[in-house]
């Protein structure tokens, strides 16, 4: 399935996840080489506070150069960015990220649903969004809102989900482009724009 | 969400009818607040809306407070607080009177975060807190120093976590689900209405805050605020701002002294 449509103008692929989605993660990321054409945005629900924890776990995990988010930092493709704890990560016209810290959606801040309508507001058919195992409805919204500006969504085969609500959800709510387990989604990740 | 041509002409005619400049805020967080409001409100076209914003003044200030984001808590990032308490506390009690200006204060978590630490310090006496922000609701809310009994446990969690010792509900009076901090905290504090896009330095100060503000501001705005910060800061003052936020693109390097990997700077010359 995931060899049936060719990704070829991809800018960005944007990950969001829950509980159980670190896991998944754990097994993409370090099979990935580089990411020349594109880059790759985590959003994790995570713990408050100037918390640095997951940023360093991934910087650990990846070949790919991890970018620290800041205030209005740029955003280039060959990078992985991690949305960073306590705030929403948004995404400007002129390629740079933005932060907020407006109320929390869905209890959660970052929220995968403000950032994946955000970067589909931006980047939209040129937009994969992924969205892995969780126990909350975040990331539906987002995964919606993706697909109607035309950009591709996947959602982890809840079978293969530690937590599957989040992935179900999802589903139930769209019609996802793929459905497809950890290996598969690294198989797609690999594929993208070559 | 809106369009992008919605959200300029908003821009546009705020602009023109009101005189407030929206042009320079950070567009994707903006997009995003002038949608919530649109959405909360019933509205389903867009310039029924607009007109509304136009024609109604009571309705347009409703929605600048809206849209101005006014979520804060009580020593948010607790690590910083620790860092004002062990390192900079002690440098600012050697002054015989202490003048803050907390910009940006929304309804005043952090201000009676600060006061607390100052009262610790044994420097709250010869404090003062000056505590702005563009939303007058808000300063309404901070002015009384009222807040939710339910946001206590996490507030006390923060406070001990920034090195808090003392019974933190000793600092308020509980009653019907909210909190009053007590009197001696706000006796010591200034609130009035500030805009960081137009209005000027209005005194000299030995510490600025300002916190998860500039994130809102495109480039230029927050060149502009942080000059601001700058007139207004005396010589070795230090100037505070949210974990994320940078002065690095704003003023020349040389100027300020940034401590360790903090978000805090002080001013050597």
């Amino acid at each position: 399935m995931a060899e049936s449509k060719v990704i070829s103008d991809c800018k960005v692929v944007i990950i969001g996840g829950s509980a159980g989605s670190l896991h998944a993660l754990m097994d993409i990321l370090p099979a990935i080489p580089r990411i020349d054409s594109f880059a790759l945005v985590i959003v994790l629900h995570r713990r408050g506070g100037d918390d640095q924890t997951l940023e360093g776990l991934i910087k650990i995990k990846t070949k790919i150069p991890v970018r620290i988010i800041e205030d209005k930092v740029s955003f280039l493709p060959g990078f992985l960015y991690v949305a960073p704890s306590n705030y929403h990560l948004l995404f400007e016209n002129n390629d740079t990220l933005a932060l907020d810290t407006s109320e929390k959606v869905n209890y959660s801040r970052p929220s995968i649903d403000v950032s994946f309508e955000s970067a589909a507001e931006v980047y939209g058919k040129n937009l994969v969004g992924i969205l892995l195992s969780g126990s909350n409805a975040d990331g539906t919204e987002g995964i919606k809102a993706i697909q109607k500006a035309g950009g591709t969504i996947i959602i982890q085969d809840p079978a293969s989900a530690e937590m599957p609500f989040m992935p179900n959800n999802a589903i139930l709510n769209t019609t996802p482009d793929y459905i497809l387990n950890t290996q598969e989604i690294l198989n797609f990740i690999l594929s993208i724009n070559n | 969400m809106i369009a992008d041509i919605e959200l300029e002409t908003f821009i546009n005619d705020v602009y023109e009818y009101y005189g407030f400049d929206f042009g320079s805020y950070s567009k994707a967080s903006l997009k995003r607040r002038v949608t919530r409001i649109f959405l909360l409100d019933g509205f389903t076209n867009f310039y029924d809306f607009l007109s509304k914003v136009k024609y109604d003044p009571e309705y347009y200030k409703r929605v600048v407070d809206e849209i101005t984001v006014n979520v804060t808590e009580m020593f948010r990032d607790p690590s910083f607080y620790k860092i004002v308490r062990n390192e900079i506390l002690p440098v600012l009690a050697t002054k015989p009177f202490i003048r803050l200006w907390h910009a940006g204060c929304s309804t005043g978590e952090e201000v009676y975060s600060m006061a607390i630490l100052l009262k610790e310090a044994g420097l709250l006496d010869r404090s003062l807190i000056y505590a702005t922000d563009i939303n007058s609701k808000v300063l309404e809310t901070a002015k009384k120093g009222i807040f939710p009994l339910r946001m206590m446990k996490e507030y006390s969690d923060n406070y001990r976590d920034s090195g808090g010792q003392q019974d933190f509900s000793n600092y308020y009076i509980a009653n019907y689900g909210n909190v009053k901090f007590n009197q001696d905290l706000t006796a010591k504090m200034v609130f009035s209405q500030h805009n960081l896009v137009s209005d000027h330095s209005f005194n000299e100060f030995d510490m600025i805050l300002c916190r998860n503000v500039l994130i809102y501001f495109d480039n230029d705005l927050q060149k502009r605020a942080i000059s601001l910060f700058d007139e207004s800061l005396s010589v070795l003052g230090f100037l505070a701002l949210g974990t994320k936020e940078t002065i690095k693109y704003s003023i020349a390097s040389g100027k300020y002294k940034q401590l360790e990997k903090e978000k805090v700077w002080q001013k050597v010359k």
